[in-house]
C-alpha cells in the first residue's frame, strides 16, 4: 500500500472555531477509516489572538505530530496567511478567506471570502469555521463528504445540526463556483477517495 | 465512509482523565492551570456521575492538601496541575511521602520557569518532580509518550501509588497534554485495579507504619475504627514523632527500600529497533515521537539507529542504558530542556560512549530533522 500523508493547517485568530474545525475535520478522517493526528496552537487569549489548528491524515502510521511542510492551508486572517504560506508544499492547496485577507501571497490560492458570504447566508459569521470545511472537503477530497457530514453532525450543539449541514454544503458550493472562477483551472486533487 | 470502527478522536489531557476514571479515582481537587485545564473539566463533569467528588479549591496548596485528606479518608485521589502549580504542591508532596499517602499528582508541563509560557511545551520539571520537595524521598515519575499512554499511565500511576503507598507523578509536555489521536482504549472492566492493603488486626493492635514482608505497611482508612497518628516529623511504627537515630533510620531507609524492591517493575522502558543499534536516541514524552520519525529516515539511508523510551524517568531506569551501552557508539539525548535526562545518561555511560544532547527552550519542540542531522554529525 502506498503510504498516503497529508499535513494540514487551519490558520486565523482565537474565536474562528478553527480548532473546533480541526477536531472535526479529524473525527471524519477516524470515520474515513484514516489515521489522523490532531494538534494546535493558540496564546493565552480566548478570542483575538493567533490560533491555528493542525491535522494530520495518514493511510500508515503518523510519528510526528506536528505539520511541517504542509499540503492543504487555510488563512483566515492576513497574518496567518502571511506567516504560512511559505509552509505550504509545491501543489499544495491555499485557501484564503478574503473578507480577512487583502494581500493574497500568490495567485495559485483559492481566494473566498468565506466569513463575508457566511454572514450574507446565515446572518452571522459564526458558522464560518464550518463553510471553510465544506471549501476544503470540496476542492481536497482530504476526507469524504459523508465522513465530514457525520463528523460535523456529532461535534456541533443539539438542534444545530440542519444549520451546520446547511453551511457545509454552502461551502461546497462556494468552493464550485471559485474553481469555476478560477478560469476552470482544476484544484489538484490530493487524494481520490473510495 | 468505510465500515464503523471502535476508535476515536481522544485528547492526551482527556486521556489522562479517562484513565484516572478507568483506575478508580473517586477524588479529584485542584486548581485549573493551562495546559492541564481540561483533565479538571472533564472530571468536573464525570465524577460526580460515579458517586466520585471533584472539588476546585482556592489554589494548588488546599489542592494537594485535599487530596491528601481524601486519600487518608480511603479515596484513590488525584490532582492535575503545571509548573506555577507544581511548585506550591513541593511541600505537601514531601509531607505524603514521609507519610506514604498515595496520590497521584498530573504536571502538564509548560516553559518556566515562572508563570513562563503558558501554552507553549516543555521538559523543564523533570528535576523538579524528582527533587522539589526538601529532604531524601524516593518518588516515582511516570511520563506518558502518546495519547493511549496518557491513558495507561495514569492508571499505572494510580496503582503504583497504592501499591507502594507512595505520591506518583505522571509528567506530560504539552505536545501529548493537547494532542488529539486516534485511539482505541479498553474498556473499564479490562483495566487492573490495585487497591492499598488494609490492616486486617483488629485496631487496637494496629502500628500504622509498620511495614509487612513487602515493605509496605498496611493502611487503614481514617473512619474505618483504626484511630492513629500522621505526622510530617519523622516518626516511629506508631506513627509518632521520634529523634531516636534508629527509628529515624528505619523510617527514611524504609521509604527507599519499597521502591527498591518495586524498582523493575515500576521502570517502564521500551526498545525500538535496538537489537543490531549502533548508536541510540534516548527520549521520553512528545521527544518520542520526533526520534521515531527520525529513526524512520536514519534507518533508510543505512544508519543502524535505535530508540530506547523512558516511560519511567524517576527512579531512573538505568538497566535500559547499561544493558546496550557496550554496543552503542553514541547516543542521543533529545530534550525540551537545558539536558536533565542527559546527566542522568552521562551518570550511567561513566564516559563509554559519546553521548549528545539537543535542547530547545524556547516553546517550540525539537523537529525530526534536527535529530537527523545531529545524529549524522555525530557519526561523521
Amino acid at each position: 500500500m502506498k503510504q498516503i500523508k497529508t499535513e494540514i493547517r487551519l490558520a486565523g485568530s482565537g474565536g474562528q472555531g478553527l480548532i473546533t474545525a480541526g477536531i472535526i475535520l479529524a473525527e471524519a478522517a477516524i470515520l474515513d477509516n484514516k489515521n489522523v493526528v490532531q494538534s494546535q496552537s493558540y496564546g493565552p487569549e480566548a478570542r483575538g489572538g493567533a490560533s491555528r489548528a493542525e491535522i494530520i491524515i495518514a493511510n500508515g502510521p503518523i510519528y510526528f505530530p506536528k505539520a511541517t511542510w504542509v499540503d492543504i492551508l487555510l488563512a483566515m486572517t492576513q497574518k496567518a496567511s502571511d506567516q504560512y504560506s511559505f509552509d505550504l508544499k509545491a501543489g499544495g492547496i491555499f485557501i484564503v478567506d478574503t473578507t480577512y485577507v487583502n494581500q493574497i501571497p500568490t495567485s495559485s490560492a483559492l481566494a473566498i471570502p468565506i466569513s463575508s458570504r457566511t454572514r450574507e447566508k446565515f446572518g452571522k459569521e459564526l458558522f464560518s469555521n464550518i463553510v471553510a470545511l465544506g471549501v476544503i472537503c470540496e476542492t481536497t477530497k482530504v476526507v469524504s463528504a459523508q465522513a465530514l457530514q457525520a463528523a460535523v453532525s456529532a461535534r456541533v450543539p443539539a438542534g444545530t445540526e440542519k444549520l451546520n449541514t446547511d453551511a457545509l454544503a454552502f461551502g461546497r458550493k462556494l468552493a464550485k463556483e471559485a474553481i469555476k472562477k478560477n478560469n476552470g483551472v482544476e484544484v489538484e486533487v490530493i487524494e481520490a477517495d473510495s | 465512509m468505510s465500515k464503523k470502527t471502535s476508535y476515536q478522536l481522544m485528547q492526551g489531557n482527556e486521556a489522562v482523565a479517562e484513565g484516572a476514571l478507568a483506575s478508580g479515582v473517586s477524588f479529584f481537587a485542584g486548581y485549573p492551570i493551562t495546559p492541564s485545564t481540561e483533565i479538571a473539566e472533564i472530571l468536573a463533569d464525570r465524577l460526580p456521575e460515579s458517586g466520585g467528588k471533584f472539588i476546585q479549591m482556592e489554589d494548588e496548596i488546599g489542592s494537594i492538601a485535599a487530596i491528601i485528606g481524601a486519600s487518608i479518608g480511603g479515596s484513590k485521589s488525584l490532582t492535575a496541575t503545571s509548573g506555577p502549580g507544581f511548585s506550591l504542591m513541593q511541600e505537601n508532596l514531601g509531607f505524603a511521602c514521609l507519610a506514604e499517602i498515595p496520590l497521584v499528582i498530573v504536571n502538564v508541563m509548560r516553559a518556566g520557569p515562572s508563570t513562563g509560557l503558558p501554552t507553549s511545551p516543555s521538559q523543564g520539571d523533570v528535576m523538579q518532580a524528582r527533587w522539589g520537595t526538601h529532604g531524601d524521598h524516593p518518588i516515582i515519575v511516570l511520563t506518558p509518550s502518546s495519547v493511549e499512554e496518557a491513558f495507561h499511565y495514569t492508571t499505572k500511576a494510580v496503582n503504583f501509588s497504592e501499591k507502594y503507598r507512595n505520591p506518583v507523578i505522571v509528567l506530560m509536555d504539552e505536545v501529548i497534554g493537547h494532542m488529539r489521536a486516534r485511539v482505541n482504549l479498553p474498556p473499564q472492566s479490562m483495566v487492573e485495579r490495585i487497591n492499598r492493603v488494609q490492616p486486617n488486626m483488629p485496631p487496637e493492635w494496629y502500628l500504622p507504619y509498620e511495614r509487612s514482608a513487602n515493605g509496605v505497611a498496611p493502611m487503614a482508612s481514617f473512619g474505618d475504627g483504626y484511630r492513629y497518628h500522621i505526622t510530617g516529623l519523622v516518626h516511629d511504627a506508631k506513627g509518632f514523632p521520634t529523634a531516636n537515630p534508629n527509628e529515624a533510620r528505619d523510617n527514611i531507609r524504609g521509604l527507599f527500600a519499597k521502591i527498591e524492591r518495586g524498582f523493575r517493575e515500576i521502570c517502564l522502558v521500551d526498545y525500538e529497533l535496538m537489537e543490531d543499534a549502533e548508536h541510540a536516541i534516548v527520549a521520553y514524552g512528545s521527544m518520542v515521537l520526533s526520534a521515531r520519525s527520525a529513526l524512520e529516515q536514519l534507518r533508510k539511508s543505512g544508519i543502524k539507529v535505535g530508540l530506547i523510551k523512558l516511560g519511567t524517568l524517576w527512579p531512573f531506569p538505568r538497566f535500559a542504558l547499561e544493558h546496550y551501552l557496550p554496543q552503542l557508539k553514541t547516543v542521543l539525548v533529545p530534550e525540551l530542556n537545558m539536558g536533565q535526562i542527559y546527566r542522568e545518561v552521562l551518570r550511567v555511560n561513566a564516559g563509554k560512549s559519546q553521548i549528545e544532547k539537543i535542547n530547545r527552550v524556547n516553546g517550540t519542540i525539537i523537529a525530526p530533522d534536527e535529530i537527523v542531522k545531529t545524529v549524522k554529525g555525530m557519526i561523521r
